[in-house]
């Protein structure tokens, strides 16, 4: 009976001190669901979602505190993206937070423009190029169209234009559905 | 030559079609060289991989064969002056592309004298015995790109990274109507030869094979006569006649024929030893080597019971395809569909004002007998055909399935991109599905998931790079506060005041204050003094 007794708590502490050795030795760093969340995202950086940025969002989704469907530069496509990988059911893109547009990039007036640098402190990815009291130009490569350099403007130098499809990113249309053919 | 021998067999593929061959319509007139408009149309982006740029100006003055765009970066490819004139204009135009999206070209007002220029590489008569480096730089510099439809940069094809033990030359041709290979094999074959040999030293091989239908025996017979012709110098090159089973001008359905060897996906033929060019090609070297020509003209099949007169035509690269189905008789009442290209892989385009690209192989003029419009599409009824005939041995109709419902990954899993997109799953569908329709959508959708991903990696490093810089700038910003404040409690320590510099400061503002005050009083105590009215 003692014998038992010893070689169970034994075996308890061995094993106790195993787990407890293993969860600081391969400790995971980071939250890797809140990376594969921001994997998902369109990194717009726009703040639609109410969070600053992709980053703080895709956290706040992994805690649980924001819901799936506040991001609308990743449409409803984004959102069933993020329900399959979240295993939740997908849901309508809430229309508070914005509704889905074409891509778009941001344009300077250049005429207009008076060389203020504001749009240059609100641009989150950088994308806006120029010096106080000269003329300033976006970097049309690196925009992501999160249209936050608009608001700042003094002078409503900045326009948002859909950037047209070109000879190589143009698609090609989706054919016919001959499941229509099904119905007949 | 061991290898050689090993190859006097056949082999065969999966799958494949016999179809008609249409090829007579257009082979019973010789090559003519087709008369070209005031205006060429030279789109900067008529060969795969980065746009050419400009070296011209508007309004510049070039002769023929001078260089208007030079390649930007390693896969890309020359552009030439076709004839001689002034450059009118550098602006998007309409090019055969799906899209109908006009692309950047150069606009050539051509003068009539055709005057070439003088500025042209020195001719090269004994050309086996130079330095292939040398080769490939003349290759660059003459533009020449595969004339076999994918438009492949050659001088790139031409440097491979491993080594090279087999040249195959593909002359099949087997795409129906076309025959622009077959009537260039005919007239030019020493062409042909010529610049095989010259392909092969520029690669360092050995074995060169040249694989052509069995359907074409006089283009066989010149190309025999040429390589005895050659004598010792065409040694090792085998000409192999391959059974007319469309694709088997498909360069890894070729190899699989003529070797055996299976190229295994998402590999290249190089990775075998093994490089593929196409017989227009090798003639457009031979030209650029042995005559200082770079590639300004192709040969382009214009044919289909919607011309009157179908024919060859050696139509200079920006002629208009409207120029050139003119010069064969015009459109006839049966004109249904213009196609770029066969009736199998070719693109059907709006409009016949869009230019001759060095790429383009064929204009078929498609009657409703030729090319009847699609039937209505019915539901898949998996009957496998689709599976039997696919020459890359893969799923048509699971890719199919997968594409009509978006599920893209999986698509890709079966091996979408393998798709050679030969046309064959959809000849023999009998629901008349769109099925290369589908992977032409499928592919470009995960193209277009492909970019708008990079593009959400760079804007998550630039984001990341801000937030970093924004922290740095802030931090810089405090040490150098708190610097500042030392080196003042240092001075006011090193000038021996006692006093604290906060209680100073505050002293110094009731000073202030006080002083202020008193200015006020003193003068509301002067208007006070005033008299009122």
């Amino acid at each position: 009976m003692l014998i038992a007794l010893l070689a169970f708590a034994g075996l308890a502490l061995a094993f106790g001190l195993l787990l407890g050795f293993a969860a600081v030795k391969f400790r995971v760093v980071g939250d890797p669901l809140a990376d594969r969340i921001d994997a998902v995202l369109p990194q717009t950086q726009c703040g639609q979602c109410g969070f600053p940025g992709c980053r703080p969002y895709a956290e706040a989704i992994a805690r649980r505190e924001a819901d799936i469907n506040q991001c609308p530069p990743g449409g409803q496509a984004g959102v069933d993206a993020l329900a399959e990988l979240l295993g939740v059911e997908s849901k309508p893109l809430s229309a508070e937070h914005g509704v889905e547009k074409p891509k778009m990039r941001a344009v300077i007036d250049e005429t207009t423009c008076i060389g203020c640098t504001l749009c240059i402190q609100a641009c989150p990815v950088d994308a806006i190029l120029g010096a106080a009291r000269h003329m300033h130009t976006v970097i049309a490569a690196e925009c992501t169209g999160c249209e936050l350099c608009l608001a700042p403007c003094p002078v409503d130098c900045i326009a948002m234009v859909e950037i047209a499809p070109t000879a190589s990113t143009w698609k090609w249309p989706a054919p016919r559905d001959p499941s229509a053919a099904d119905a007949a | 030559m061991p290898l050689l021998n090993t190859l006097a067999r056949l082999w065969r593929f999966n799958g494949g079609l016999h179809l008609p061959g249409h090829k007579h319509e257009s082979t019973a007139r010789p090559i003519e060289l087709a008369r070209w408009p005031h205006e060429l149309v030279l789109p900067l982006a008529q060969h795969l991989g980065a746009a050419a740029k400009p070296v011209v100006a508007i309004g510049q003055r070039v002769n023929k064969g001078e260089l208007l765009a030079q390649p930007e970066g390693h896969v890309s490819a020359a552009l030439h002056a076709p004839t001689s004139g002034s450059v009118a204009a550098i602006e998007p135009r309409p090019s055969a592309h799906p899209s109908g999206i006009p692309t950047p070209a150069i606009v050539l007002e051509a003068d009539g004298r055709d005057a070439w220029t003088e500025r042209l590489p020195a001719p090269i008569e004994d050309s086996l015995k130079l330095d292939p480096a040398y080769l490939r730089q003349r290759v660059r510099e003459a533009g020449i790109v595969g004339l076999g439809g994918a438009a492949f940069p050659s001088a790139v094809k031409l440097d491979p990274r491993g080594a090279i033990r087999l040249l195959v030359l593909n002359a099949a041709e087997c795409e129906p109507y076309i025959s622009c290979d077959e009537m260039l094999m005919r007239e030019r074959a020493r062409a042909v030869v010529g610049g095989l040999l010259i392909m092969r030293r520029a690669l360092g091989a050995n074995d060169c094979i040249i694989g052509i239908e069995d359907s074409k025996p006089e283009a066989f017979a010149a190309l025999s006569e040429a390589l005895a012709q050659f004598g010792d110098d065409a040694e090792d090159v085998l000409l192999q006649q391959v059974p007319a089973l469309y694709p088997s001008g498909g360069s890894k359905q070729l190899i699989r024929l003529l070797t055996g060897i299976e190229i295994p996906r998402s590999g290249h033929a190089t990775d075998a030893g093994i490089l593929c060019h196409n017989v227009g090609t090798a003639a457009a070297v031979h030209d650029a080597i042995v005559e200082g020509r770079p590639l300004i003209s192709r040969i382009v099949t214009v044919t289909g019971a919607g011309v009157a007169a179908p024919r060859n035509f050696e139509a200079l690269i920006g002629t208009p395809v409207d120029a050139l189905v003119e010069q064969a008789g015009g459109y006839t009442d049966r004109a249904e569909r213009l196609i770029i290209g066969g009736p199998m892989m070719g693109l059907a385009i709006p409009h016949g004002g869009v230019p001759v690209t060095k790429g383009m192989q064929c204009v078929l003029v498609a009657s409703r007998a030729e090319l009847a419009p699609p039937e209505p599409a019915m539901p898949c009824i998996r009957c496998g055909e689709c599976v039997s005939v696919c020459p890359v041995d893969l799923l048509p109709q699971q890719l199919y399935w997968h594409a009509r419902a978006r599920e893209f990954d999986r698509a890709q899993a079966l091996h979408l991109f393998d798709c050679i997109e030969c046309g064959c799953c959809a000849a023999v569908c009998p629901s008349h599905l769109p099925l290369v329709q589908y992977y032409r959508y499928a592919k470009t959708e995960v193209r277009a998931t492909e970019r708008s991903q990079q593009a959400a990696e760079q804007a998550r490093s630039r984001h990341q790079f801000r937030l970093m810089r924004l922290e740095r700038d802030k931090e810089a910003r405090a040490a150098k506060l708190r610097q500042r404040k030392e080196t003042l409690a240092a001075e006011a320590a090193a000038s021996g005041a006692p006093e604290d510099p906060k209680k100073a400061a505050i002293a110094a503002a009731l000073a202030r204050v006080q002083a202020k005050k008193a200015a006020q009083q003193a003068a509301a105590a002067g208007k006070a003094d005033e008299p009122a009215d």
